[in-house]
């Protein structure tokens, strides 16, 4: 089941790569966090309501908040709607296929405790880190770099998954509040920079070198 | 106790205040006594900290906050920094009437909340979280000036500090799991992580590899240093000098933390490795970058990147040039002001901060193009400064321990970036002037002046003389460093 809801997240990262419309891309991002903040839940590992609360939380701060701060600039800020990548979509699947592989192989190497071994946990959450990167590394407009990033949280979200309750209720709610008030910071810039150049295109960003 | 709590809750009220101050000219002056309280309850705290240990344990395990060495050290490089800075930031605002400042002075609050935070944090996430927050604290800042290449400086900062940071989250909770892997109870506070003696050594190893990447880029470390030159470049003299003295320290602070960790769960030797190969990196490549570089701030954003280099490097040499290594902390930070304002100065009178336009400071801004001078000379470790002993101390413990590799590849770069360095740093202060003279109010004055001049007499007075509290905290740092090594001489001087 577990390993079930992993790989969706992973066929997920596919689905990022590969959408050319930001709208698409930042729904589908909010849909990968919902569905890696929901596992604790599904799993049942959370018996307390420490964690419901604390999966709920992550919930709509993923699934709701994040994604309609980044439509809302997407909105008024009126930019054209494709991605833009510096690389073409075939290879950035192919890249995604590469880095999921390499996720696979890094995650059967490490030693496991005995409850995690065989899941996907380890794989999906480097294949997603690595989905993210690639993501921030190779679109033009400051918005999908931004959206990347996000993805590149939730893959570590996943690797957190393994930590049940190893990490504190005040760190794990901090965390959330970092994400958001990292989020709004690169909205607020990324008003800026449309008010500056009139498009969210970082080529322009480039008046700075040595 | 209470020096603890204040330390923490006076930035929040100070950044409450500034939020609420509607007049843009009386706002800033927030800053100057939020550092003098900072400073106040920060040596209360450094004083009281043995009666205070038993307060520290229940501190410790509620919230994970304790005042150690190693971070009482770091929180004091912050604090001095941030008072000379607060104090520089009224005059320099009032110069910039023109731009609202009530984001910059909020933000200031709030960074110096967080790198407190951090420096009194007992606990891998927590000390994350801090840092994190820290380093969102600093974006509105670089981005003060409101022009095009302010902005870009900005995203830039965002993005490669965001993806930084995350790849430090994912090396704590890499951390967690050697834990788990290894059949314990995750815990992230140092002290537990530490009692286990051994955890699983590939999670320990990747995950000190992505806190060492994570961390390294908030510090600067090459080559993910991309950052620093554009931020240190855009931002004003003040902020230059909040990030270069302040951000990277506390980052520092973090990596030392984790290597001591590390070290203490057997893994030492790797991570020396990294930081060694890390650190002569960030030498070499800011070696390369310093000759012909004719941007005065980028020149620091260089030295900055050195200076972090050098840190990274002592280390990596262990424990025996533990104190050498935290006076070069402090000598870094203190010297970063008095370059940075000065700077700052300069740029402002010559509206340029590029040579050749700029030319000849000595003679129009005396003051500011001396310190310039001096602050050269402090930054790359020339006697008497304090530079020089703890660069010194370095190559003696590199020499010791028969690190001859270490000690030569350091040397050289000295020399070359003391070369690079010297050419640009001439060229702006000596030489003729053909421009004109700078209006009246952008000259050298006592406002503008006092603060680096102070800045660069406390990096001298630590180089003629060293305080005997902080002889006593570096000690007290080095017997509390968590090695292996460390353990087993104390456990043969305590059998009979």
């Amino acid at each position: 089941m577990v390993d079930l809801i992993l790989a969706l997240v992973m066929l997920l990262n596919f689905a990022l790569l590969g959408s050319g419309r930001i709208r698409v891309l930042i729904r589908t991002a909010a849909m990968q966090g919902m569905v890696i903040a929901a596992l604790p839940l599904a799993l049942g590992h959370e018996h307390g309501t420490r964690g419901v609360v604390l999966a709920l939380i992550a919930l709509v701060i993923k699934g709701f908040v994040i994604p309609a701060i980044l439509l809302r600039a997407f909105d008024r800020l009126n930019i054209r709607r494709e991605v833009e990548p510096f690389i073409g979509y075939s290879a950035s699947l192919m890249l995604v296929a590469l880095g999921t592989a390499g996720g696979v192989l890094v995650g059967r190497h490490l030693p496991l405790a005995p409850e995690h071994a065989g899941n996907l946990a380890v794989a999906a959450a480097l294949a997603t880190v690595f989905a993210g990167f690639l993501l921030l590394i190779t679109r033009r407009k400051a918005i999908t770099q931004a959206t990347g990033y996000l993805i590149l949280e939730n893959g570590i979200s996943i690797f957190g998954l393994t930590l049940v309750g190893g990490v504190p209720f005040l760190v794990e709610t901090t965390l959330l509040l970092d994400l958001v008030a990292g989020v709004f910071v690169m909205v607020i810039v990324m008003n800026h920079i449309h008010r500056a150049f009139t498009t969210l295109d970082t080529r322009h960003l480039a008046s700075l070198k040595e | 106790m209470i020096a603890i709590a204040l330390l923490l809750l006076a930035p929040a009220l100070a950044a409450l205040v500034a939020a609420l101050i509607r007049d843009n000219a009386r706002r800033p002056w927030v800053l100057p006594a939020l550092g003098a309280v900072h400073l106040a309850a920060t040596l209360v705290a450094i004083a009281t900290r043995p009666i205070a240990a038993h307060l520290d344990d229940a501190l410790v395990a509620s919230l994970w906050l304790r005042m150690d060495a190693l971070g009482a050290v770091v929180l004091l490089a912050l604090s001095v920094l941030f008072l000379l800075v607060g104090c520089y930031a009224p005059g320099y605002l009032r110069a910039r009437a023109e731009r609202p400042n009530r984001v910059l002075v909020v933000c200031a609050a709030v960074f110096l909340g967080l790198a407190t935070l951090a420096t009194l944090s007992q606990h891998l996430g927590l000390m994350w979280a801090a840092i994190e927050g820290a380093t969102l604290a600093c974006a509105p800042m670089i981005y003060f000036n409101h022009n095009q290449r302010s902005l870009e400086a900005t995203w830039k900062y965002l993005m490669v500090g965001g993806v930084g940071i995350a790849l430090a989250l994912l090396g704590t909770f890499f951390m967690a799991y050697a834990a788990i892997a290894s059949g314990h109870p995750v815990e992230l506070t140092y002290e537990a992580l530490i009692a286990h003696g051994t955890l699983s050594e590939p999670w320990v190893r990747v995950g000190f590899v992505l806190l060492l990447v994570g961390y390294g880029t908030k510090m600067g470390l090459a080559p993910m240093h991309a950052w620093k030159p554009d931020a240190y470049g855009e931002t004003p003299g003040i902020v230059g000098a909040l990030l270069a003295g302040g951000m990277t320290s506390v980052a520092f602070l973090a990596l030392a933390r984790v290597v001591g960790l590390v070290d203490a769960l057997g893994q030492g030797a790797f991570a020396r490795q990294a930081l060694t190969v890390m650190g002569l990196l960030s030498m070499a490549w800011a070696a390369v970058f310093m000759i012909r570089q004719n941007d005065i701030k980028r020149m620091l954003a260089y030295s900055s990147v050195e200076h972090m280099g050098i840190l990274a490097v002592g280390l990596a040499l262990g424990p025996a040039a533990l104190p050498a290594v935290l006076l070069h902390l402090l000598g870094n930070a203190w010297a970063k002001s008095a370059l940075f304002l000065a700077a700052g100065n300069i740029h402002r009178a010559y509206a340029s901060k590029h040579i050749p336009a700029v030319s000849g400071a000595i003679l129009r801004l005396p003051i500011s193009g001396g310190i310039f001078l001096l602050g050269f000379l402090a930054a790359t470790g020339t006697p008497p400064f304090a530079l020089f002993l703890s660069e010194l101390g370095m190559v003696q413990a590199a020499a010791s321990a028969g690190a001859w590799w270490t000690a030569s590849i350091f040397l050289t770069c000295l020399a070359v970036i003391f070369i690079g360095f010297s050419a640009t740093v001439l060229a702006a202060v000596l030489g003729d002037s053909d421009a004109p003279e700078p209006e009246p109010h952008l000259g050298d004055s006592w406002r503008t002046t006092a603060v680096p001049v102070v800045g660069l007499a406390l990096v001298l007075a630590l180089g003629l003389w060293m305080p005997a509290p902080l002889r006593h905290l570096f000690d007290e740092a080095v017997a509390a460093w968590p090695s292996r090594t460390a353990a087993v001489s104390l456990s043969q001087e305590t059998l009979p």
